[in-house]
């Protein structure tokens, strides 16, 4: 790889290595973790917008899309989700907050790595708790 | 090494050199579009859950008196807005990271913006009927 030195010169330097031959960090498995749970979200609204329309269908179409949600299927699949929601969200303000030069010391974006995971799995629990409770 | 002599392809035409014009136009719109609707989706994303949870295993005839509120529709129609505006960006830089041949990138692309923005229509349409 040719690249140019602070002085502007051209000078010869080492390509990094493959992803793969690195140990996955808190820092590189979430970063991957924002683009798939990015995808499956967009996968999601797949649902939401066949739950509107059956809804304006009618009462048979609405019930029958109903119906699937509480299966176990369905329930699995809104559990991932609930997941993939909290997880975008929290890692998107912790992209925000980067986007405003904050958090870029090592010790700071591992705790708020750490941090993003807890507050999604406890997000996503507390929502499903409280779902089941006032059903 | 010593008598090699290194050299860099520029990417650039020098008319696009001479110009000085760099790709900060249409893309730092998309980044901030990115941004913005990011911004808008934190409120409206934690009203929804909070909507589903109240609105899990609901006949349609209560799905009909929740869209009556005003407010709720309103929220419901900005969701789908941000979102499918947001989701369109979103898999543009994914597409656009992963496709290396020019057609095939284009073309997803196009084809990408095109069902997002129908199913957008679908939700809005759709959330109308019920609310109007
Ligand atoms: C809840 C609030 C949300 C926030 C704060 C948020 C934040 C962000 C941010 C900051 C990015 C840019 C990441 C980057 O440049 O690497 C992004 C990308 C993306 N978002 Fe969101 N987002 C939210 C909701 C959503 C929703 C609801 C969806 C889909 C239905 C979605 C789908 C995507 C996709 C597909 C990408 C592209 C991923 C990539 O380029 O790696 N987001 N989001």
């Amino acid at each position: 790889m040719v690249g140019r030195s602070s002085d502007g010169k051209l000078v010869r330097r080492p390509l990094s290595p493959h992803l793969q031959v690195y140990k996955p960090q808190i820092t590189t498995v979430l970063s991957i973790l924002h683009r798939i749970s990015g995808v499956a979200l967009a996968a999601g609204t797949l649902f939401l917008v066949c739950w509107l329309a059956a809804g304006a269908s009618g009462p048979a179409w609405f019930e029958t899309v109903q119906g699937f949600a509480g299966t176990i299927l369905g329930q699995l699949l809104l559990f991932g989700w609930t997941v993939a929601l909290f997880y975008h969200l929290f890692s998107g303000l912790r992209h925000l907050a980067w986007d405003m030069g904050l958090g870029f010391e090592k010790a700071q974006y591992t705790a708020s790595g750490w941090a993003v995971v807890i507050t999604t799995t406890a997000a996503s629990l507390l929502a499903w708790i409280i779902g089941y409770a006032v059903r | 090494m010593a008598n090699e002599t290194l050299h860099i392809d520029i990417m650039r035409s020098q008319l696009g050199r001479a110009r000085g014009l760099g790709a900060a136009k249409s893309g730092l719109h998309h980044w901030w579009m990115q941004r913005l609707t990011a911004v808008a989706l934190v409120p409206l994303t934690l009203w929804f859950i909070y909507s589903v949870l109240v609105l899990q295993g609901a006949t349609h005839a209560a799905l009909i008196a929740w869209m009556g509120n005003p407010f709720h529709l309103v929220l419901l129609l900005a969701l789908i807005v941000a979102t499918f505006h947001h989701v369109q960006l979103g898999l543009q830089s994914v597409l656009e990271d992963y496709i290396h041949t020019e057609t095939c990138r284009l073309a997803s692309v196009l084809v990408m913006k095109g069902l997002a923005a129908l199913l957008a229509l679908t939700g809005v349409v759709s959330a109308l009927k019920l609310g109007l």
